[in-house]
């Protein structure tokens, strides 16, 4: 029983970062009809820009780390937003998704030969110490990842929730045509939108590239797992995305222990299937009204 | 001459030079020394990855969807088609089963996968391609696993193609009766239910046409073109591995088809030209090219959206335009 | 005189919102039918819940006796009702004709027949006709994306009728249409609706185009049905100008 608990909080720690990265996903979905293929790539990246300023420019971990994701929020929000998402977006979704593919294939290619090949190890935040808690071992970065990633997100519903802007955000997530004739900037809202997206992955990059180790090709993985949470959740919702990423993670350790490890990878898209043949609308999801 | 007499030109024309592409015709006068074996071996592939894209297009530019599977189509009639040459079926069996599995398989998953949200086919298709992807590397008893699985070219009424050039020519003759099809699925009713769905569903669905059936059947029959360009591909390379059948490769049908020109006839063709030749033209930059690749696509889509072939129709129409400037001006006038 | 559509106590509500609240009507053969109404009144949500591209929140919708509620548009098609849209729904990258060839070929024959039959599923000849009968024939090979604004709106018409439909709904069909070819749009209606005994029913702004093309109009206001009758009753009717004026 101790050894499922031990698996069930792994789990959550890892889905907890599976969340972050769907929340970023669900929001861009919502706000801009943005469907960003390359997610897994931004989660994978903003670790590479830690390594970066660690080995080439010395920078301690700390500022490593503000670095990472400062460079996240410029090239991953504001750039990605203005050289890709605008101009494609004229031309209507599907051309803006096969340019999101694009932009996948170009982060996970450039990280390979402007970094490296090979995994690369990364510091974590939290010490590796294991600690009993009601006689259950756990690790103690387990721990703080998930707190970590729970303290985040509790700020990021506070933001949505509690302040002007974010309920502002709200408003255009949930229809921005109504927002615009609110006097809500929707444009600058799908700004921020992109920005918090970028913030999320670069936190969600910092968490787990301890766990996985930093290689080019973690965003197949890191994707899938965003997207499945993202759809398990219910697309419309935040708080679906949330509970998909944990679910996700969860699912994703016992089945690392319980089902062959070469088909662990399919366990995520089991779920995906069966969602979508017995519950498309996602866990918490609303049946969507037929469009006009 | 009128614009059929055109057409039939260039498809003769096109023909011949594809026949006799590889000969060396210096015998006959002709000062053309033909194609060595690597330039057979590359335009047959040429072909192989246009019948590919064929399918990709037909679910892309024509229906609107977004297919990340196509490789994994293509995996199934490659291992199908090895398989059973192994156990002694002839090849036409090997290619037919290839083309009805992966077309029943097409059908399961878009059917409930279009049930919900038009954009889920696609999450679905990435579901898939590593789904298949993993079974390929792992049911090793079956496929090989990651040391691969040989395959032997088939025999035609006795004769081997094993030689280049008769393999070539085989794929050649495939190749133009599954053009052929997909000219005549094209100008039927269906093809023209395909382009209402992918430019207008509303209105598509408020006339009869059952959305959500034409789009099942397009990925289904999309997704038969994958499976049939795997059934040349394995005795094309006489071995398969996992490799060629994973994401990537899907990802790259996808972004050839949109480079050459999504929705175009000849699209895939030039499509797949690009996407062979290109890493032969920069073996120097071998690890570039896919970045380039990339970078070409999202060019594209910004200022191109109807890829290289809409971008020839462009030129072609305009210089046309140059020379009837007035009479066109004069005709739009009286039409208000 | 036989009643083609029914709607009975049929509502839609968005949250609190309740944009049709409880409106019936019948719908009599051969009727031109307006439904008019300031901006708001709940005119495009009751057209959209009739053709199945919303679903009611309560009530009930019979054409020839059968319920149609919550149907799919594809379904109704084949029942027999036609529709135009208000935001120009044709299909710019096709030609004229073929354009109504689409329009029609859903009701020919089976999917088989479609793929293995005739390119044109045999109706080159019936578009031809209705490319006639709406005086396109210049236009009938052009991309439908080159033509002018008004002649889209004759070519959206075309295409709601190339199926023989029994019942047509159509939406602002007068909307941003210049005022020669709003004459030769409502001269055309009238008589498609003579040739064939087909009812039409019109939600429309322009009153001038309302009064000369329908024979009975419905008013609507606030998601209600509050005047019914001939125009010229219509015309004068207090409510109506309150409800205009009011806003």
């Amino acid at each position: 029983m101790t050894d499922v608990l031990q698996l069930v909080v792994a789990g959550l720690a890892t889905g907890a970062i599976y969340a972050l990265a769907a929340i970023g996903f669900t929001l861009l979905w919502q706000t801009s009809q943005t469907i960003n293929f390359a997610q897994g790539e931004f989660v994978m990246l903003p670790a590479f820009f830690a390594l970066a300023a660690m080995h080439w420019w010395g920078a301690p971990f700390g500022v490593a780390a503000l670095l990472a994701i400062a460079a996240s929020m410029l090239l991953l929000g504001v750039v990605f937003k203005a050289v890709i998402v605008d101009p494609l977006i004229r031309r209507g979704v599907l051309p803006l998704v096969i340019s999101t593919i694009a932009v996948a294939l170009l982060l996970k290619d450039g990280t390979k030969i402007v970094y490296s090949a090979e995994a690369q190890p990364f510091p974590s935040v939290f010490p590796d110490k294991l600690v009993s808690i009601a006689g259950v071992t756990v690790s103690l970065a387990q721990l703080g990842v998930l707190a970590a990633a729970a303290a985040t997100i509790a700020a990021l519903q506070w933001f949505l929730g509690g302040t002007r802007l974010g309920r502002q955000m709200q408003a255009t997530a949930q229809n921005p045509t109504v927002a615009r004739i609110l006097g809500v900037n929707v444009d600058r809202m799908i700004l921020y939108t992109f920005l918090i997206n970028a913030a999320l992955a670069a936190i969600a990059s910092l968490l787990v590239s301890p766990i996985y180790l930093a290689k080019f090709s973690n965003g197949e993985h890191l994707g899938l797992a965003a997207f499945v949470a993202a759809i398990v959740g219910g697309f419309n919702q935040v708080r679906g995305a949330i509970a998909g990423g944990l679910l996700v993670g969860v699912i994703d350790n016992l089945a690392a222990t319980y089902v062959s490890t070469a088909y662990r990878q399919a366990v995520p898209l089991v779920l995906l299937v069966l969602i979508i043949l017995f519950r498309p609308q996602g866990l918490l999801g609303r049946r969507e009204e037929r469009v006009i | 001459m009128t614009r059929t007499a055109w057409t039939w030109l260039i498809l003769t024309l096109a023909a011949v030079a594809l026949v006799l592409g590889p000969l060396d015709l210096t015998e006959f006068g002709i000062p053309y020394a033909g194609l060595k074996r690597y330039g057979i071996y590359i335009l047959t592939l040429w072909l192989v990855t246009a019948v590919a894209a064929m399918g990709v297009n037909l679910i892309v530019g024509y229906a609107g969807q977004e297919t990340l599977a196509q490789a994994a189509f293509l995996g199934i009639g490659a291992y199908a088609t090895a398989l059973m040459a192994k156990a002694g079926y002839p090849f036409g069996a090997a290619f037919a089963a290839s083309g009805v599995v992966s077309f029943v398989v097409g059908i399961l998953l878009a059917f409930p996968a279009l049930r919900v949200q038009k954009h889920y086919l696609a999450f679905v298709t990435l579901a898939f391609a590593i789904f298949v992807w993993l079974v390929i590397r792992n049911e090793e008893w079956l496929t090989g696993g990651v040391s691969g699985m040989d395959v032997r070219r088939p025999a035609l009424l006795g004769l081997s193609l094993r030689p280049a050039l008769y393999f070539y020519w085989f794929t050649l003759a495939i190749t133009a009766v599954l053009v052929f099809a997909m000219w005549w699925l094209l100008r039927s009713p269906w093809g023209r239910a395909f382009t209402a769905l992918r430019e207008n569903p509303i209105r598509a669905e408020s006339l009869g046409v059952d959305v959500r059936m034409y789009t099942v059947l397009a990925f289904a029959i999309g997704s038969a073109y994958g499976g049939f360009a795997g059934s040349l591909y394995a005795p094309l390379v006489e071995f398969i591995d996992p490799a060629p059948f994973s994401l990537a490769p899907s990802l790259l049908l996808l972004l050839m088809v949109v480079i050459g020109g999504a929705g175009s006839f000849l699209g895939p063709f030039v499509g797949a030209a690009v996407a062979v030749l290109l890493p032969e033209w920069l073996r120097f930059a071998e690890s570039y090219y896919l970045i380039i690749y990339a970078v070409l696509v999202i060019v594209m889509m910004a200022f191109c959206p109807t890829g290289i072939v809409g971008l020839a129709e462009r030129l072609l129409r305009s210089r046309r335009r140059n020379g009837v400037q007035d009479g066109t001006v004069a005709l739009t006038r009286a039409k208000q | 005189m036989t009643v083609v559509l029914e709607v009975r106590d049929l509502a839609k509500s968005f949250g609190g919102v309740h944009a049709v609240n409880g409106v019936s009507f019948d719908v009599h053969q051969g009727e031109i039918l307006g439904l008019i109404g300031p901006n708001g009144s709940g005119k495009s949500t009751l057209f959209n819940c009739i053709l199945g591209q919303l679903e009611p929140t309560r009530g009930e919708v019979r054409v020839d006796g059968k319920t149609i509620t919550g149907k799919r548009p594809s379904a109704l098609n084949r029942l027999g009702i036609g529709r135009t849209f208000q935001l120009l729904q044709i299909f710019p990258q096709l030609s004229v004709r073929e354009n109504l060839i689409l329009a029609g070929q859903e009701h020919k024959g089976s999917m088989l027949s479609r793929l293995f039959g005739a390119g044109d599923a045999g109706l080159s000849a019936d578009a031809d006709r209705m490319i006639a009968f709406f005086r396109l024939q210049h236009l009938a090979d052009e991309a439908a994306g080159a033509l002018s604004y008004g002649q889209q709106k004759l070519l959206d018409a075309a295409m709601a009728f190339m199926a023989g439909p029994r019942l047509v709904l159509l939406d602002e069909p007068a909307g941003g249409v210049n005022l020669t070819m709003l004459a030769s749009l409502k001269e055309r209606l009238q008589a498609i609706n003579q040739d064939t005994k087909a009812t039409f029913v019109v939600i429309e702004h322009n009153m001038e185009f309302v009064m000369a093309l329908c024979t009975r109009i419905l008013v609507l206001a606030e998601g209600r049905i509050i005047a019914e009758g001939p125009p010229a009753a219509i015309h004068r009717d207090p409510k109506v100008i309150e409800a205009y004026l009011g806003h």
